[in-house]
């Protein structure tokens, strides 16, 4: 199998899922990389995991009472869905439509909006925009449940417009103004929540949307130059067909999926990384309809995704760094204990899930990395791929014996390179790296204990691979 | 400002999930209070009674003697206009002194950004816990997450030391500079490389410190006893801060062995932190202040108590003048706020500033974001 094909397919599985052991990596390059995407792309019936194995084990996770709760089962969903992208597009959307649970105060709520960007995150774009603006999490956590007939309160309108479909500005204009904000929040009212029920003494319940019409302004707006007595549904129709909500969902995608843009706040001046790419999905946006779909399959299979120089360009988000090292290793890919506290990780990591810091999202990039996050980053993966007794290293162990009796220091350090990625590294650091084996004297495994020392010197080196920069990079 | 013989220091510890306020300093000659909590009131020949009026749980007893030496300031129905029931809503407000809008600016990292504004020293401001809590984050503050001293660092999966040594001088070595790996690349090696800088010299801590003192065996005690240990060991670390794991005195049921066994937990560890401070001859220049984002209902719900409002901070130090601040909330019916909670009438950043000011010799205002009554607990 081709050196290439090999990296491009971890590529490709590194982003559009949380990566994959080496074994699968080699079973996706042998059904050939469209195939893969096709079935990427789309979701089978029902869900990707056995729900009734998991609610047996996990009974909790079926009446969401704690955000904690909801975050383990969502990381367990994200190791073992086998419909990954399924999962990266519910990570996606939860980092572009912000809902707290430090608002909401009710996980059930909260986790239930992530269930329905799994369930809708590949869909028509329009019809997901009008789920949120009906989300119950979100209604709360961007006050429209404040904002009435009589007293409008803009946050919704705003944020809609500003973080969710259009941005502030592209090309160096601004893509609507303060009467748009008003008139889009106008549209909203009456978009509310029934009644809720106390939290105590039964726990939480789930709150639901309820339209009042009795609190809808009803009169006419004008909003982005058309004028009518609109409704949520009328805005969300209008802000689909704008060419700023392609570019806004287009550079999103880009950012999330290829490489890493400036921020969010810097596009109304700063152009795309790469405009050439942003033309592809815009258009594969107007000539879908809006379909999600169609713009991840332009984006999987352009040559700017594949591009050599995009592989590893992207910092790893935490959710990325744990649940890819845990599926390189192949541990908790069935309940098992410990799963709560490798979920709390992302959090001591800076991502915590459920719960961004504000409706802006968390900052990517070289913003995830801190001396603190970075020291967590680096031992939760070394800590597993030092761990010789986990599924996916006992793999590479094997591999690497199957190549010789003795394996030359050289050749040793660039197969583990090989299985944990491919990766490449900076030359200085593998030739510290090699010095290190050298050290250590010959590689052999003919003996037990030659077995036991190749082993435990693997686990060794994969850890020494897990603390480099680059292995902070997706 | 109070003089002390070196530069002062705070230590902050958040007891999270909504502490108990009528169960912490217990209004035990008050008839209301038995009428409130049928299940959950303290017989009133097991209290610690502190005054006619106010009494500690019997499980606090242990921190009745710095109240008799006169350094533990009681801060009385503590809180904020507009109060949030949510833990999560309330820490942050606590943590960024911003009720309204969502904040991202601890007021703690404020706080280590005027101490040390080029982030000179890593180890300013210590966090005991895993994490970066909000109440230290700032944009360009380093803070140092201690989640265990004593397997502090990088590697920590490597246990044996000679072997682990080699791979922390080798990381050092694969860290060191290189050309051409992109700027976010040389980023993260910097980063890499202050990240072992602070490590290493948190690993000398255990090294400087020994003491008679036995701390409980809980996540509390081990942060307690590791924050005396920084302390002890001479790193220039001005802030030091920890919370008390997994809202864990969200009592809503079984309240009255749980907050118990919690207030138990907590007072031990805070006379084995004074009492350690002392034995190192280092308590003069360290403050204690300890706080829960909201107290609870005053009626009890049969087991436990739900999310309530006013509740109690306190201040534990050589230079704290101790005593009552503020007063206990009403407990009569017409004085409760919706639902039954206490009223505060103490902002919690009237005891920011007054720590910021008396304490650290700082201006609160910018930092609080507002003036505030200042209390004279200091």
């Amino acid at each position: 199998m081709a050196d290439r094909e090999i990296a491009l397919m971890a590529h490709l599985l590194r982003r559009a899922g949380f990566g994959a052991s080496r074994d699968e990596v080699e079973a996706r390059v042998a059904q050939g990389y469209d195939n893969v995407v096709e079935e990427l792309l789309n979701v089978g019936d029902g869900p990707g995991i056995d729900e009734d194995l998991m609610y047996r084990a996990y009974p909790a996770y079926f009446d969401k009472v704690a955000i904690e709760t909801g975050q383990t089962e969502w990381v367990y969903r994200m190791i073992n869905n086998r419909y990954q992208l399924q999962e990266k597009m519910s990570l996606f959307w939860h980092t572009i439509f912000c809902s707290g649970d430090n608002k909401v105060d009710n996980a059930r709520t909260t986790a239930i909006q992530i269930d329905k960007f799994r369930e809708q995150g590949m869909g028509n774009f329009q019809d997901l925009i009008l789920m949120l603006s009906k989300d119950p999490a979100m209604l709360y956590y961007l006050d429209n449940i404040e904002s009435h007939k009589t007293a409008v309160n803009e946050n919704y309108g705003r944020e809609l417009l500003e973080l969710f479909s259009m941005g502030v500005g592209k090309d160096g204009e601004l893509n609507y103004t303060e009467d748009d904000v008003k008139a889009c929040a106008r549209a909203f009212t009456g978009w509310n929540l029934a009644p809720t029920i106390p939290v105590f003494p039964y726990g939480r319940t789930p709150f639901e949307f309820r339209y009042d019409p009795a609190d809808h302004d009803h009169e006419d707006k004008t909003f982005l130059g058309e004028t009518g007595p609109w409704n949520g549904e009328d805005i969300i129709d209008i802000i689909c067909k704008q060419p700023a909500t392609a570019r806004f969902i287009a550079r999103k995608m880009y950012d999330f999926f290829v490489a890493d843009e400036p921020p969010v706040p810097s596009w109304r001046q700063s152009q795309p990384r790469d405009l050439a790419a942003i033309n592809t999905l815009e258009k594969a946006y107007f000539d879908s309809g809006y379909e999600i779909k169609a713009m991840l399959k332009a984006l999987f299979t352009s040559d700017f995704f594949k591009s050599d120089s995009v592989h590893y360009a992207k910092v790893k988000s935490p959710a990325e760094v744990v649940i890819g090292t845990l599926r390189m290793v192949g541990h908790h890919t069935a309940p098992q204990p410990g799963l709560f506290f490798v979920a709390m990780e992302p959090k001591y990591m800076g991502m915590d899930l459920l719960n961004p810091p504000t409706v802006e999202g968390w900052h990517t990039g070289a913003e995830w990395i801190n001396s603190g996050t970075l020291i967590d980053r680096i031992n939760f993966a070394a800590g597993l791929l030092g761990d010789t007794g986990l599924p996916g290293v006992k793999s590479i162990i094997g591999r690497l014996m199957d190549r010789s009796d003795s394996i030359p220091p050289e050749e040793f350090v660039d197969g583990c390179l090989d299985l944990t990625g491919p990766l490449t590294i900076a030359e200085e650091t593998r030739s510290e790296l090699v010095a290190h084996v050298q050290a250590g004297g010959e590689l052999r495994h003919a003996t037990d204990s030659e077995r036991e020392n190749f082993s435990q010197r693997t686990g060794e080196m994969l850890q020494f691979i897990a603390t480099t920069s680059e292995f902070q990079f997706a | 400002m109070v003089a002390t013989n070196k530069d002062p220091v705070l230590a902050v510890f958040s007891l999270s999930g909504g502490n108990d306020f009528m169960n912490t300093v217990i209004p035990y000659t008050n008839p209301l209070y038995r009428d409130y909590r049928p299940t959950l009131a303290v017989a009133e020949d097991q209290v610690v009674p502190i005054n006619d009026e106010l009494a500690f749980h019997p499980a606090m007893a242990s921190l009745k003697k710095y109240w008799d030496e006169g350094k533990l300031a009681i801060i009385l129905g503590v809180g904020y206009p507009h109060p949030s029931l949510s833990h999560f809503r309330s820490m942050d407000i606590w943590a960024t002194c911003e009720p309204d809008e969502l904040g991202l600016i601890g007021w703690l990292g404020s706080v280590l950004q005027e101490i040390d504004p080029k982030a000179e020293n890593v180890l300013t401001g210590v966090n005991f816990g895993r994490g970066l809590p909000r109440s230290m984050a700032k944009d360009g503050v380093p803070v140092a997450s201690v989640g265990d001293l004593s397997s502090y660092g990088l590697l920590t999966d490597i246990e044996e030391t000679g072997q682990r040594d080699q791979a922390l001088d080798l990381f050092g070595r694969m860290y060191s500079p290189v050309l051409g790996r992109g700027i976010v690349n040389d980023y993260i090696r910097r980063t890499g490389l202050e990240a072992m800088a602070g490590a290493d010299i948190l690993g000398t801590a255990p090294g400087k410190y020994s003491s008679t003192v036995e701390y409980g065996n809980s996540a509390v005690g081990g942060y307690l006893k590791d924050m005396v240990q920084v302390h002890n060991a001479g790193f220039g670390t001005r802030v030091l801060f920890t919370t008390a794991p997994y809202n864990i005195f969200d009592t809503h049921a079984n309240q009255a062995v749980g907050h118990s066994n919690l207030l138990m937990d907590i007072s031990t560890n805070i006379d084995c932190f004074m009492a350690d401070l002392r034995e190192q001859h280092i308590s003069d220049n360290v403050m204690l202040f300890f706080y829960s984002e909201f107290g609870r209902r005053a009626m009890d719900n049969g087991s436990g108590t739900d999310h309530g409002t006013g509740g109690v901070a306190f201040a534990l130090g050589e230079h704290v003048k101790g005593g009552i601040y503020g007063e206990y909330p009403s407990l009569e019916l017409g004085k409760l706020e919706d639902g039954g909670n206490l009223q505060h009438n103490v902002d919690f950043r009237s005891a920011y500033s007054t720590i910021l000011e008396r304490w650290m010799g700082m201006d609160a205002k910018p930092i609080v974001g507002g003036t505030y009554d200042q209390l004279d607990f200091l």
